[in-house]
């Protein structure tokens, strides 16, 4: 067993494997210092939570306490590997500023009461306004980090028992767009590839996805492919400079905005070329005939002018796809928020319906999550969907629902779309939504404008309502704080971004009073009194199982259909991807093998958007489109940025996140190793432009937008020329007297019209210099943010950041 | 023939569509979709102008290829009007009045464009026929968007 800085190697060690071969086993743990397995007085089963990969893992829990976790060998999707998140995360569970007690508002200050008082407080609120207003003063902000069972619990009593249409979480964020492709290309959500597909891939290509850091597991796996014999050649988009950017073959930095341009540009090459599969086409998609004459004039040197790409590398990038034999594509945020997010990302589903590349093995594509269960607010209908899959714009649909929860089906809301949380935010800000409730996620940080979201929640006539596990800058503006129990101390299931279902079993019990989130809703409706039309209590349930035994009944004959597992069969052994029936116990690898899509049109999930305006297409155009469910190809016109650089603002500025913090750090700003290894927030540029203006490594910049300003220390890094990057994981919970260091304060309002995604990638900005450097700037040194001059000191972890490796087949470490 | 005075009309009723866009989208600078989707379904009519006056050109007409725009001092007013009053109720009334007069200018000059379509069909002009054909959909796709952000809109407004 070998042991190995995780801080200093994120990765680990290799275990290289070739084309078609199982990739190894590695098992990664970590144990409070002093400890071993022998010390450990039982292991629970779970999955990780700081990231979208959903790796296994156990929990080591000794005294009642957690002290370690260890890779779950048997778990298809890390094969036993953890990333240094999931390694050190857990210890923030046990940081001594939990929220252990409910507070409510009083004369202006937040005190500690019971929970009798405080869940009087919100159900008192709740039943004030329905009386005098209706559902559609009420909303709830989730997030993307609960359980199914949480989320589809909530969905029920927000859509059905209150009956409002404003659910949606902070999915939106992260996730959003990944769901809008996949119902624009095949008329349904579904993640079509698998994380296997990296096993037998000979050209993988991502898109705006540093999986290097936002999955770190995944990226060993391709890291292991990349040593072994006949390893695929990556293509990269990406404007900053990431550990996948320097291992590809093709490494494509456009400017900000452009990507709907420079995918047109590869679909012009791609089509110009003839590398599609007419046979294909013919038989399983419609479409094609629009997209060539859109692409016609999208010619790499047009597409060169526009993105500042070399056109020769476009033709060299457009080459490999064209020719790949296993092509695998991946697409995250550098798409999902950046302008024409759904048209760009739509574009990379065309690529595979036009090469017939879905539904085998190494053709998969990965519409990307951000979070651990971003896919199950999606499934379950707590972010703006309906549970199940199903089309709020087909009636029986909607009735079907309705016999599911035993409702009129004039109680679920199916009059548009379900409301946005952009939008939710604007009812708010215009003073329709009167309630909101905001679940595990911190809009204080992470919503784009922050000074427009104090000033929204910071309105007398707004009850806010906060469910947490840590006082946050989101909790300061609450009327009502409730305290949560998080992972390891209450019990659910969750889906990874290749449909992978675990189980996460409570491991040790929450601190003082607080609740796990089922118990706080259950609690919720039972107050409400909220009844089914037959009088009956409306929630069925008072326990997780009960719950996912629900959700179950609710997904049968949907695509997402969960009836074929259990508790007891996701106990022991690895997790389990869905569609898992009856009929395929064993859980779906892949979906839309042999070219059979879920678009019929009255199976479908959503008949589309126009993807410019965002329009819903109506249900007669789409049955007149496609009649026979056949996947969707969507061609989309290149439109220039909502805001673009001008002489006061030269810069393009874009958000994005590191290696080894989550969100806005509530819990890996609590875990020392990961708090250490990126400790205070910086700026990116590149070295060309730092040179021109004087600015040296370590400086203190101003950054400013019409917005808004952040000061941060200079790191020159890779970043494409003309642009600045700032993390956005810097708030102000742990720096109170502080103003000025989170990203959000420039990002500018505007979202995707399809998608309804926020724009983080999209602002014009202006830096100026503060002071001299001190020293290097505290950027890590092992990620996208690694040093393009200069040698300040590697990021490493010491010691106490020494988790142990053990190689189990094959390999070495 | 008549085509030439079929032109002009289109050319007057994309103007007006045009500006009808610009003046909702300052009036709505708070509610930030239809401030960007409005400026960018403007930019959709400002290429069917300057295309109309060239066509027109064929036909004897001196059109003006450049789109009418509201004024830079009334922008301001508007977009600062908004975001004064974006805390206030009214606005969402305002809305959805303008979305159905979007609405119908939009479906006038999606009609206008159906015109010029038969026109040139009846008198065999192919290229004219396939401009028309060209902008018809982008015009409709104004309209629908009009209608659905009526049909999405309405139901918070008129319920709270």
């Amino acid at each position: 067993m070998g042991r190995v800085d995780r801080i200093a190697e994120p990765w680990g060690s290799r275990t290289p494997y070739g084309p078609g071969e199982d990739w190894p086993a590695r098992v990664d743990s970590y144990l409070s210092d002093g400890l071993t397995e022998d010390d450990v007085d039982r292991w629970v089963q779970s999955a990780s939570i700081l990231h979208s990969n959903g790796d296994g893992m156990d929990i080591a829990v000794k005294d009642g306490r957690i002290v370690g976790v260890r890779g779950r060998e048997v778990d298809r999707v890390n094969h036993g590997r953890l990333g240094p998140k999931d390694l050190f995360g857990w210890q923030a569970n046990a940081s001594p500023d939990r929220l252990t007690r409910p507070l409510v508002r009083r004369d202006g200050e937040l005190v500690e009461t019971d929970w009798d008082t405080a869940m009087d407080a919100v159900v008192g609120k709740v039943t004030e306004l329905l009386q005098e207003q209706g559902p559609s003063a009420i909303g709830f902000y989730t997030t993307g980090q609960l359980f199914i069972e949480d989320y589809y619990t909530l969905g029920l009593i927000a859509h059905g028992g209150i009956g409002t249409n404003h659910v949606d979480g902070n999915t939106r964020l992260c996730t959003a767009t990944a769901a809008a492709a996949l119902k624009e290309s095949f008329a349904c959500d579904g993640q079509p590839g698998s994380y296997a597909d990296i096993d037998h891939a000979d050209v993988i290509t991502l898109y705006g996805h540093n999986v290097a850091e936002t999955q770190t597991v995944l990226w060993t796996r391709i890291l292991d492919r990349l040593e072994g014999p006949n390893p695929p050649k990556l293509v990269c988009v990406d404007p900053r400079l990431t550990p996948v950017a320097k291992a590809a073959t093709v490494h494509l930095a456009p400017r900000p905005g452009t990507n709907v341009m420079l995918m047109n540009a590869l679909l012009h090459e791609i089509v110009r070329n003839g590398w599609y599969d007419q046979d294909y086409l013919d038989a399983h998609a419609v479409g094609f005939d629009a997209l060539k004459t859109q692409v016609e004039n999208y010619s790499p040197e047009v597409a060169a002018e526009v993105c500042d790409v070399p056109a020769e590398q476009i033709r060299e990038a457009a080459r490999l796809i064209g020719t790949a034999e296993r092509l695998l594509s991946t697409v995250l945020q550098g798409f999902y928020q950046s302008h024409q997010a759904t048209a760009a990302a739509v574009q990379v589903n065309n690529i595979h319906i036009l090469r017939g590349m879905l539904g085998k093995p190494g053709c998969g594509l990965l519409q990307m999550n951000g979070q651990p269960t971003a896919e199950n607010t999606r499934e379950c209908g707590a972010d703006g969907d309906l549970p199940g899959f199903r089309n709020w714009n087909n009636a029986e649909h909607v009735a079907e629902l309705a016999k599911v929860w035993n409702l009129e089906q004039i109680q679920i809301p199916h009059y548009a779309p379900p409301t946005h949380a952009m939008q939710i935010f604007r009812y708010a800000e215009e003073g329709s939504i009167r309630f909101l409730w905001i679940i595990g996620t911190n809009p204080l940080v992470s919503l784009p404008e922050l000074q427009r979201i104090r000033s929204i929640l910071g309105q007398e006539r707004l009850f806010v309502v906060v469910q947490d596990i840590f006082p946050t800058e989101t909790t300061q503006f609450a009327d009502v704080v409730l305290p949560a129990a998080t992972w390891g101390e209450k019990t659910g299931t969750f889906t990874n971004a290749d449909r992978t279902v675990h189980l996460s079993d409570k491991a040790v019990e929450p601190p003082g009073e607080a609740r796990p989130d089922l118990d706080i809703f259950l609690d919720f409706a039972h107050r409400l009194g909220l009844k089914d039309k037959d009088g009956e209590p409306l929630v069925k349930w008072s326990d997780p199982e009960g719950a996912f035994e629900g959700w179950k009944e609710c997904s049968r004959g949907r695509p997402c259909d969960y009836t074929g597992l259990s508790y007891e069969k996701l106990r022991g052994g690895s997790g389990i991807q869905w569609p898992c029936t009856e009929e395929s116990p064993d859980g779906t690898e892949r979906l839309y093998a042999d070219g059979q899509f879920f678009a019929a049109p009255e199976y479908c999930e959503e008949y589309g958007r126009d993807m410019i305006t965002g329009a819903p297409v109506a249900a007669v155009e789409y049955k007149a489109m496609n009649p026979a469910g056949k996947a969707v190809i969507k061609a989309a016109e290149y439109l220039p940025p909502v805001e673009l650089p001008d002489q006061e603002y030269p810069f393009q500025l874009i958000t994005g996140r590191t290696l080894y913090h989550f969100h806005t750090r509530t819990k890996t700003g609590r875990a020392p190793q990961l708090q250490a290894a990126a400790p205070e927030v910086w700026v990116e540029m590149a070295a060309g432009d730092a040179a021109d203006r004087g600015f040296g490594e370590g400086d203190l910049l101003e950054i400013t937008t019409p917005r808004g300003r952040v000061e941060a220390r200079l790191r020159i890094s890779g970043i494409r020329t003309g642009v600045v990057f700032l993390p956005f994981h810097y708030g102000y919970w742990d720096d109170p007297e502080r103003e000025g260091r989170a990203a959000n304060e420039l990002t500018i309002t505007a979202w995707d019209p399809v998608s309804k995604q926020p724009l983080f990638k999209t602002a014009a900005a202006a830096v100026a210099k503060l002071a001299d450097a001190t020293g290097p700037s505290a950027a890590p040194t092992t990620t996208a943010s690694a040093p393009a001059a200069g040698s300040p000191p590697p990021t490493t972890g010491g010691r106490i950041a020494e988790a142990a490796e053990l190689v189990t087949t094959g390999g070495q470490a | 023939m008549k085509l030439d005075m079929a032109i002009e009309e289109l050319h007057r009723s994309e103007n007006e569509l045009h500006s009808v866009l610009l003046g909702m989208s300052d009036r709505h600078k708070a509610d930030h979709e239809v401030f960007h989707v409005t400026r960018n379904m403007a930019k959709w009519s400002e290429q069917h102008v300057a295309e109309l006056a060239e066509v027109g050109r064929e036909f004897g007409l001196t059109l003006d290829p450049a789109a009418k725009t509201p004024s830079a001092l009334v922008e301001t007013l508007q977009q600062k009007t908004s975001e004064l009053t974006g805390r206030q109720s009214a606005p969402g009334l305002l809305l959805l009045a303008d979305l159905r007069h979007l609405y119908r200018e939009a479906g006038g000059t999606a009609l206008d464009w159906e015109l010029l379509a038969q026109g040139a069909q009846g008198a065999k002009k192919k290229e004219l026929l396939d401009f028309a054909e060209r902008c018809h959909p982008q015009t409709l796709r104004v309209s629908k968007w009009a209608e659905a952000k009526l049909k999405e809109s309405s139901p918070q407004v008129l319920a709270s």
